[in-house]
């Protein structure tokens, strides 16, 4: 890498870390004076894509990060030791050696005493906890590793979890995403070695660099939504157009992550910007919680624009997850979820004052209006698309919330609860589609 | 007579675990052992068919795009489904750039290690090796930038991701220059996976697990009828696009920029190497031969018809004849379990369709020294051809089947890579024959991308800008009942997703891979899998650094992710 690339790529990362342009002397300086910081990954029950993200990072670049930046002491995908030597030579240099970051991919399986993930004969579990006790920070990176993603899934059946219900003894990061953006992990990284500590983080250990704003708000194709331009059918003028992905079912406006702004592979596009919806796959248990992903959600969000990761609070892991669960997003914006002591309670706005939930584009026209093209495009989209039955919003005061395990961490108790396959999960889901049933 | 363990083979997607008995200097049986279960396929029952795809994806991010591509198939082929021709170009662009890149991959970053010593490397000669390099690549100005990175930022010695302990092993046979040279190109692959993540993403959204699929076809859209300014209706601008729309002429300029860019590397870097590799270590042809049975599946439909012809031909080679190749049916892929951790009340195979996943844990308690004993040993189950056949999937089998069945195109790539190589046509099914077939692959693929390229963009031109079909989108339209299936490859090998749908949901699922077939332990009959075949006669110099046996492990480019891709129980079982 060139010095002129180098200061290219350290003003680019203190654009990513949202720093004004004056730190980008102080990264170069600090990555040129630190020696190569060493990192552990782990894999567990993972599909690589992490691995494969960090290959592609665009900058710098994979073998800059691999030759300069860092010292990759074990990554079981990439390092070219194998076996019973790669697991001893992790070993020894886990106890007195310089300080290391732990990278964790994939989620922890507890079923099973641990047998369904074996690494050198040992379950996943345990090497990830005495991996992430000897490290300065433990980063899970990627949706399996921070709450136990697809494999924890409805009707999973290994009883995997996240990194972080292993409680791990290090500061842990959680950088969900599936798979992560590399210019997040990277930038995590890079935080840390300028400063030697970890990026600002909100309540579920979320750098809010990264996670602190909705995907909604910095589309850009936002302002299609505010116009009431909707495309309604895949490839119709709508589409075409750019025009906004909401009822096709994109999460974007219930979901924190930073891909508008950031996307992927040096800018190149992201999901939204290619034409698919956002599948909100940074949200904890984003596939019982997101899925369908083609399914419209129930209303628009009056008041998204201003809605941030600070108003929504420490009610990020539990609050989002489980209003999602009930489709009672409509108010999320109002509610206030806070915790208080070793309880979570939850408040809401009188009753007069909530949105009422709007149950159909015919009866209730969202509030900016649908484009007048495409009104008949859209009632026969709705039929398809969209609870069509009017589904009341359950009152917060019954989300049950369970009382936390432990003061350590108060956030995990809740999370388990609302991310556990619940029994009326099933049978809701076979009654929306009754519903679809019943409108036609 | 010793036994060694390999755990973890590092280098591979997935947990894999190779166990050896080695007597004589060789090994003489073999057992490989997928660790790892994560139970994805009961995940896919209860949802939306047209949501499968998202999910299936997730079995692989190596391969990425190829499960969600599979599922999005196999659900089209329940429904009765016809994708549009354009959707089918962008399929095959978007599944062929990521499969050049794990080929890619595949070679540099999981095998060239095995080849290659790094810490001989730094004893290179730079001017030999650029003079060496020069003889065989026209790329050789990168050497001694190599060098000085080995020697200034390694301080000499390989640390970090580039410390083994297999380094001055008995078995490198390369000299410290061609040493040098391979690792020169390892890091010229890592810089070219940029090119290669901006080329995927351009047309999948994201890299890995592309974002574009569609149940009908693909979700990217083409500019309406041209840049027309949007008719402004009050509200303010929107903000600058600092890329072009995928099917834009100018998103298309730019796929094919990068597409020029890798394939220039496949065909003045990756090619000669491979056969650099297998002029170096001719006796390799001679190892890891493996079973008798070639399994090919085809890939990239030339037409949309129910049963299109592929580009990489379908069909079978067994008891290791070349003289004639079979016709594949779904109907006689069949799994066995009863060497792999799960329960089946069932005697013998099942056939795929009707397979079912009930993941028990029968080993040694943890820490596992050694699984000697215990005749269930991997989350991997046994898939046989028509019950009985142990097969191996991947470019190997691709290109001899290809190059049976006729393929001009596979022809025209394989025959002057043996030649330069100094081997014949069988012995791509060796350790490193399995090498040279990948790279001949991607030779093959390279300038078929563009060549689809070029048709997308006539039909787009001539006004045809339809990339999927959505008459089925509607859930009302579909049966009360259907099951589907799609068999297509992916780069490590043969891969067949089986859906059933009910009551507009999915009602069963299930995967079997390339890795899956190649990783396969014992059947019912005892018979080894193709990997466990490949690894008996392997010589081991140490016991304590078993390198040989990693050559032939990682001939296959083996996924364990996939091969465990041990969906989990059926909720609910599939009545026939």
């Amino acid at each position: 890498m060139s010095r002129r690339t180098f200061l290219k790529f350290c003003s680019a990362m203190a654009g990513v870390l949202a720093l004004p342009a004056a730190f980008g002397p102080r990264i170069a300086t600090a990555l040129q004076a630190a020696p190569p910081m060493r990192l552990v990954w782990l894999h567990g029950q993972a599909c690589g894509g992490d691995t494969a993200a960090f290959l592609r990072s665009p900058s710098p670049t994979a073998s800059e990060l691999f030759v300069r930046l860092l010292s990759v002491d074990y990554q079981e995908m990439l390092m070219a030791s194998s076996g019973a030597n790669a697991t001893r030579a992790m070993a020894a240099s886990g106890g007195n050696g310089p300080d290391y970051l732990a990278v964790i991919e994939g989620s922890v399986p507890r079923g099973a005493n641990g047998m369904y993930c074996l690494v050198g004969g040992r379950p996943f579990a345990d090497v990830v906890r005495d991996v992430s006790a000897g490290a300065v920070a433990t980063i899970a990176v990627g949706s399996c590793a921070v709450d136990g993603g697809a494999p924890r899934a409805r009707n999973g059946v290994t009883g995997a979890v996240g990194v972080e219900d292993l409680h791990p003894a290090s500061p842990l990061v959680n950088l969900p995403g599936c798979p992560v953006n590399v210019h997040n992990l990277v930038a995590t990284i890079v935080h840390y070695l300028t400063f030697k500590e970890l990026p600002p983080m909100g309540a579920a250990h979320r750098p809010l660099f990264a996670y602190g704003g909705l995907v909604h708000n910095q589309c850009e194709r936002r302002a299609h939504f505010e116009f009431g331009e909707f495309a309604t059918e895949w490839g119709d003028a709508g589409a075409q157009q750019g025009w906004c992905l909401y009822k096709l079912g994109c999460k974007g406006p219930e979901v924190f992550a930073n891909c508008p702004t950031q996307r992927y592979a040096e800018g190149t596009s992201w999901a939204v910007e290619s034409g698919h919806g956002c599948i909100g796959c940074t949200m904890p248990a984003f596939w019982n919680t997101m899925l369908p992903a083609y399914r419209r959600l129930p209303s628009p969000l009056p008041f998204a624009s201003t809605i941030t990761v600070d108003q929504v609070g420490g009610a990020l892991v539990g609050g989002v997850a489980g209003l999602a669960g009930v489709h009672a997003v409509a108010s999320y914006g109002r509610a206030r979820l806070s915790r208080q002591g070793k309880t979570m309670s939850v408040e809401t706005e009188p009753a007069d004052e909530a949105p009422a939930p709007l149950p159909d584009d015919e009866e209730a026209p969202s509030p900016a209006g649908d484009p007048p093209g495409a009104t008949e495009a859209t009632a026969a989209t709705a039929q398809v698309m969209t609870d069509a039955v009017p589904e009341p919003i359950l009152p917060l005061e019954e989300v049950p919330l369970p009382e936390p395990e432990s003061e350590a961490a108060p956030g995990v108790a809740a999370l388990e609860a609302l991310v556990q396959p619940e029994p009326e999960r099933q049978v809701e889901a076979g009654d929306s589609i009754d519903e679809e049933r019943a409108d036609q | 007579m010793s036994r060694l363990v390999i755990d973890p083979v590092t280098r591979v997607s997935g947990h894999l675990r190779i166990e050896a008995e080695v007597a004589g200097g060789q090994v003489i049986d073999a057992w490989s052992s997928g660790t790892m279960f994560r139970g994805i396929e009961a995940l896919l029952v209860g949802h939306d068919p047209r949501d499968a795809w998202l999910l299936a994806e997730r079995i692989c991010g190596s391969c990425s795009g190829a499960h969600g591509l599979a599922s999005a198939r196999a659900v089209e082929n329940a429904l009765s489904i016809t994708i549009p021709p354009n959707a089918r170009l962008l399929r095959n662009m978007l599944a062929g750039i990521g499969w050049i890149a794990d080929l890619i991959t595949g070679f540099y970053q999981r095998a060239a290690f095995d080849w290659a010593d790094v810490a001989g490397a730094a004893r290179a000669d730079p001017w030999a090796a650029s003079r060496l390099a020069g003889s065989t690549n026209p790329t050789s100005g990168d050497t001694a930038d190599a060098l000085a990175r080995v020697e200034r930022e390694l301080g000499g010695m390989p640390t970090g991701l580039f410390w083994s302990d297999a380094w001055d092993h008995p078995a490198h046979q390369l000299t410290p220059e061609a040493d040098l040279i391979l690792f020169a190109h390892y890091l010229r692959a890592l810089d070219l996976q940029r090119t290669l993540a901006r080329a995927i993403t351009t047309l999948g959204g994201k890299d890995p697990h592309p974002q574009t699929f569609l149940v009908g076809g693909m979700a990217l859209t083409p500019p309406w009828g041209g840049p027309t300014p949007m008719a402004n209706r009050g509200h303010p601008d929107l903000p600058e696009r600092t890329t072009p729309a995928a099917l834009s002429s100018e998103g298309l300029a730019a796929f094919q920029a990068l597409l020029v860019q890798v394939s220039a590397f496949v065909g003045d870097v990756l090619v000669p190497d491979a056969v650099a590799i297998v002029r170096a270590y001719p006796q390799w042809v001679e190892v890891g031969r493996g079973t008798a049975g070639l399994l090919a599946y085809g890939e990239f439909p030339q037409d949309d018809s129910p049963a299109p012809s592929f580009l990489l031909p379908r069909g079978r080679l067994m008891d290791g004849s070349l003289d004639q190749g079979y016709h594949v049916d779904e109907q006689d892929v069949r799994e066995s379990v009863a060497h792999a951790w799960y329960e089946d009340e069932s005697a013998g195979p099942r056939p795929a369709s009707q397979g079912q996943t009930l993941p028990r844990y029968e080993g040694p308690a943890a820490p596992v020294a050694s699984l000697e004993g215990w005749p269930r040993y991997s989350y991997v189950k046994a898939p046989r051809y028509a019950g009985l056949v142990p097969m191996e999937t991947g470019a190997a089998a691709r290109m001899m089947v290809g190059y049976v069945a006729g393929s001009s195109k596979v022809h025209q790539a394989v025959d002057p890579i043996l030649a330069a190589a100094g081997v014949e046509l069988p012995d791509l099914q060796s350790s490193v024959g399995r090498i040279l077939a990948r790279a001949a692959e991607a030779s093959v693929l390279a300038p078929l991308l563009g060549s689809w390229l070029d048709e997308l963009r006539t039909n787009l031109a001539t006004g045809d800008l339809a990339v999927a079909d959505i008459t089925s989108w509607h859930p009302d339209t579909w049966p009360a009942e259907a099951s589907g299936f799609a068999l297509g490859e992916t780069s490590r090998g043969a891969l067949g997703h089986w859906v059933t749908i009910r009551d507009r949901r999915v009602a069963g699922y299930q995967v079997v891979d390339g890795s899956t077939w190649n990783l396969s332990p014992r059947d019912d009959d005892g018979r080894r899998g193709p990997l466990e075949s490949a690894l008996i006669g392997t010589p081991v110099a140490d016991l304590d650094r078993p390198l040989e046996l990693l050559r032939t492990i990682h001939a296959f480019d083996p996924c364990g992710g996939c091969a465990a891709h041990a969906f989990g129980i059926r909720a609910r079982r599939v009545t026939p």
